[in-house]
């Protein structure tokens, strides 16, 4: 199906989602939507699935102007999207997720359905058992079964948003293969990243959108520099960031020095913007926990200065930092983040702003309970902390932050987890960041740094690497720094002194 | 959840019942029929109004040092140096009577500013054990403990120094103060309802102070993470400082009472061990201040109720110690018992 965008507008509140976007795909495509966090590919993407209605503009198959209501009107037009979460019902089986979503007639016609659902699992090579609960799958196999009942659907355009979050190395070549042969079938296939290596390992043709604009074209040969420089509005070289904030600064560290009894960083210059997402990577013990937790206040820096949202805290403690919108999470949640013995309801309560002397135990009951619905945390107001399991526990961390922060500091956000919370966790603070929210991260899984980050500073033996743009790095580019391999010369570095 | 409440009942009944069977066989052995010994305790404590009216004398203190520990054990904190802090609320109560006696105040002045003094003792005496413990770093056990001697040493050097009886000096007390400076008692017994009605009031403050408030909350959480707390925003250290200071305020207003209710005068022993007893009473309560007045109440009889001991069966009056002892080492045996049974499920 050939699928043409014309001048599509979206704007939310103050911000152009989209201004004026015209793309034309022919049938058989895969075409590539690049850009970085923000630059308007998501909002596009839910225009032609029929998340959300356009502003202003036109949408065509095969040269006939339609408009798409709903997700379900997208299907029955022939558009299906695969989202970053996968949307399935996880206590149902396999092959009942497959039925789900089939228009009309109440006989389901269990075999046909399942001998459909084995000859298209056959011809991807996709091993899917169709008894098994959607709850044991992993989250490749998911997204899997999600094309597969998009196809059985009829869908003829299928969107993938940022699909290799979260599946293994195995899985995505899985994937690509499986996206290629839908591509020779005459399947239109839209692939949304802002993951350079896999854009140019896959795609026919990209569009690159930067701030709701449609910034460029461009077809195999892939040049990198030149798609980074259309992402970003310049070239970019490893140990460069882009000119400026989109938005302003919210963090600005300048020539901050930190040491502990066994490390010193030196001189560290960095700004961050709101909305970023920056990550910590390193060898445990490479100095990023000292960093990170220098920004949070809790360790004084021994030079420089930190400046946040305009205000020097240099040297101010951690309670000063809180103030002014700086939370911290640690890696250990049983240890520092939540008190054993307590409830979820006094934890609450004890994360809120206190209002007077008294504690109101039904308006913090109620207060706990809305939180436990919106961060999908698995227990009640009356569970103590430890009864939860980990990724419940980190979803409570998090139900506990603050509604407005400025700067969001984790250790190990989604240590031990299970894929599932993980994206979950991930699409919370990503909600964060486009509040304004910027986030420093630490972590060891070089995938997770890659995939959240907007930017990287790599730490090796308390030298720091210049803020690296996370689109031009790949895994084996990070793990050489990691290794202490590969650093560019810079202002930036830590000098000995 | 009810009947797990059942459960925990019975297991408690059951602690009793062993702590009742264990003191039995240490009677046998010294060689005292045991039935006897527990109806004599009963005797001592009931059989009389006098009886009656020691038994809530020695309640009152005991409330307050009971309070008191709730709120360090609250914080995570093992006060021991609270005898120390009743002893140096004796002692400034008591300066604060010498000073005042023969002012032109009023006797109910005098009283109310001897209560404050000694309120101030208590609290200042904590405050040493926060300072050693927030800011040298020493466990507030060893502190508490050194301080306790220091305490008494000091009392006692107070009671045959500067403060020794005209004449003589001896380490049984000071001089008796007058009796317009004792605490108003119920006519013809030594029971005061003002001291009751403070270890009372306390001991009310203190349930719902943790119970309802912002600060009983941030107090617990300190206690049980003081790290997650401070990440959650409690200025930690300051709270471990407010439990002390607490806790010596009720040690002191203890101190007061005996002083002024009990013994009308400063001894080395004024603290009668209420201190040490109020840490046993919140160990047997498993630190839940709704049990604290009844259970503080039965601790204060048989203490009372034990003075018969000596004179009727020739025993050591000790035997009621050795009964409150036994008694919160099979309650937390039991209890320890009963997580293991249960988490192996």
């Amino acid at each position: 199906m050939n699928v043409e965008l014309i001048d599509i507008h979206k704007t939310f509140g103050a911000v152009h989602a989209n201004a004026g976007i015209n793309i034309k795909i022919p049938a058989g495509t895969i075409q590539g939507i690049l850009g970085e966090n923000g630059a308007g590919k998501s909002t596009l993407m839910k225009i032609l699935s029929g998340f959300i209605q356009p502003d202003g503009g036109e949408i065509l198959l095969d040269g006939h102007p339609v408009l798409i209501h709903s997700p379900a009107d997208a299907i029955r037009q022939g558009v299906g999207m695969l989202h970053q979460d996968p949307l399935d019902f996880p206590p149902m089986r396999v092959i009942e997720n497959f039925t789900l979503g089939r228009p009309g007639g109440l006989l389901t016609g269990q075999a046909e359905v399942l001998r459909d659902f084995k000859q298209l699992a056959g011809q991807f090579g996709f091993l899917l058992d169709p008894e098994a609960y959607v709850d044991s799958l992993t989250v490749g196999e998911r997204q899997q079964l999600e094309i597969l009942r998009l196809i059985w659907l009829g869908a003829r355009v299928m969107i993938f948003d940022e699909p290799t979050t979260g599946i293994s190395a195995q899985q995505k070549v899985h994937l690509f293969n499986a996206l290629r042969l839908l591509a020779r079938q005459g399947m239109t296939l839209l692939f949304v990243s802002h993951k350079l290596e896999d854009v140019e390992g896959l795609c026919d043709r990209v569009v690159v959108l930067r701030q709701g604009h449609l910034i460029g074209e461009a077809k195999p040969p892939y040049i990198t520099r030149q798609l980074v420089t259309m992402m970003f509005g310049k070239e970019i070289t490893l140990g460069e960031r882009p000119a400026g904030c989109a938005s302003d600064v919210i963090l600005s560290l300048r020539k901050m020095e930190v040491e502990d009894y066994r490390m010193h960083i030196d001189e560290t210059n960095l700004e961050v913007c709101r909305g970023e997402v920056i990550g910590l990577a390193g060898m445990e013990g490479s100095g990023q926990n000292l960093f990170l937790r220098a920004v949070a206040g809790m360790l004084r820096t021994v030079g420089g200065r930190v400046v946040l949202d305009g205000h020097d805290l240099t040297g101010r403690n951690y309670h000063i930092y809180k103030q002014n919108g700086v939370a911290f999470l640690p890696a250990s949640r049983l240890e520092e983040g939540l008190v054993t013995g307590l409830n979820l309801t006094e934890h609450v309560i004890l994360a809120e702003e206190t209002t007077g002397f008294f504690i109101n135990w039904e308006k913090g009951r109620l207060l706990t309970q809305e939180r436990i619905t919106e961060f999908n945390v698995k227990g009640t107001p009356a569970n103590t902390v430890e009864s939860l399991s980990g990724g419940n526990q980190q979803r409570a961390l998090l139900a506990l932050l603050r509604r407005q922060l400025a700067l969001l500091l984790l250790e190990h956000p989604t240590r031990g987890l299970d894929i599932e919370s993980t994206i979950y966790i991930w699409n919370k603070l990503k909600e964060r960041c486009q509040k304004g929210t910027a986030i420093l991260f630490v972590s060891t899984d070089l995938e997770e740094i890659l995939q959240y980050s907007d930017r990287v500073l790599v730490f090796f033996s308390g030298k720091v690497t210049p803020p690296l743009e996370a689109a031009t790095l790949t895994t084996e580019k990070l793990g050489e720094l990691i290794g202490g391999k590969g650093w560019p010369e810079s202002k930036n570095e830590g000098k000995p002194s | 959840m009810k009947k797990n409440n059942w459960l925990n009942s019975g297991f408690q009944l059951g602690a009793v019942i062993l702590a009742l069977l264990f003191t039995s066989g240490v009677l046998l052995i010294a060689g005292a029929p045991p039935f006897q010994a527990y109806l004599y305790i009963i005797k001592g404590t009931f059989s009389s109004v006098a009886n009656i009216s020691n038994v809530l004398t020695a309640w009152a203190p005991l409330l307050l040092t009971t309070s008191g520990v709730l709120i360090t054990f609250a914080a995570g904190l093992w006060n021991i140096g609270i005898e120390g802090q009743i002893m140096v609320g004796a002692v400034f109560t008591t300066g604060a009577l010498r000073l005042l006696q023969n002012s032109p105040l009023s006797p109910g002045w005098i009283l109310v500013i001897g209560f404050l003094a000694g309120a101030l003792g208590g609290a200042l005496w904590a405050s040493l054990a926060g300072v050693l413990k927030t800011f040298g770093g020493v466990n507030e056990i060893f502190g508490g403990l050194g301080l306790n001697f220091v305490a008494t040493a000091f009392a006692l050097y107070l009671i045959i120094g500067p403060w020794k009886r005209p004449g003589i000096a001896s380490t049984s007390g000071t001089l008796i103060f007058p009796d317009r400076l004792w605490l108003p008692t119920l006519p013809k017994v030594a029971f005061s309802p003002w001291a009751l009605g403070l270890g009372i009031l306390i001991v009310i403050l203190v349930y719902f102070l943790l119970r309802g408030t912002q600060f009983g909350l941030r107090l617990k959480a300190v206690g049980r993470n003081a790290k997650a707390a401070f990440l959650m925003g409690v200025p930690t250290w300051q709270y471990s400082m407010f439990a002390f200071v607490l806790c010596g305020i009720f040690a002191g207003l203890a101190g007061a009472i005996q002083v002024t209710s009990v013994y009308h005068r400063l001894t080395p022993a004024i603290s009668s061990g209420y201190g040490f007893l109020a840490l046993m009473v919140a160990m047997l309560i498993n630190y839940q201040a709704v049990w604290a007045a009844p259970v503080a109440l039965f601790f204060a009889a048989l203490n009372i109720g034990g003075i018969q001991l000596p004179i009727v069966l020739k025993l050591d009056s000790s035997l009621s110690g050795v009964l409150q002892g036994i008694l919160v080492l099979f309650v937390l045996l039991v209890e320890g018992a009963r997580q293991r049974l249960f988490k192996k499920r």
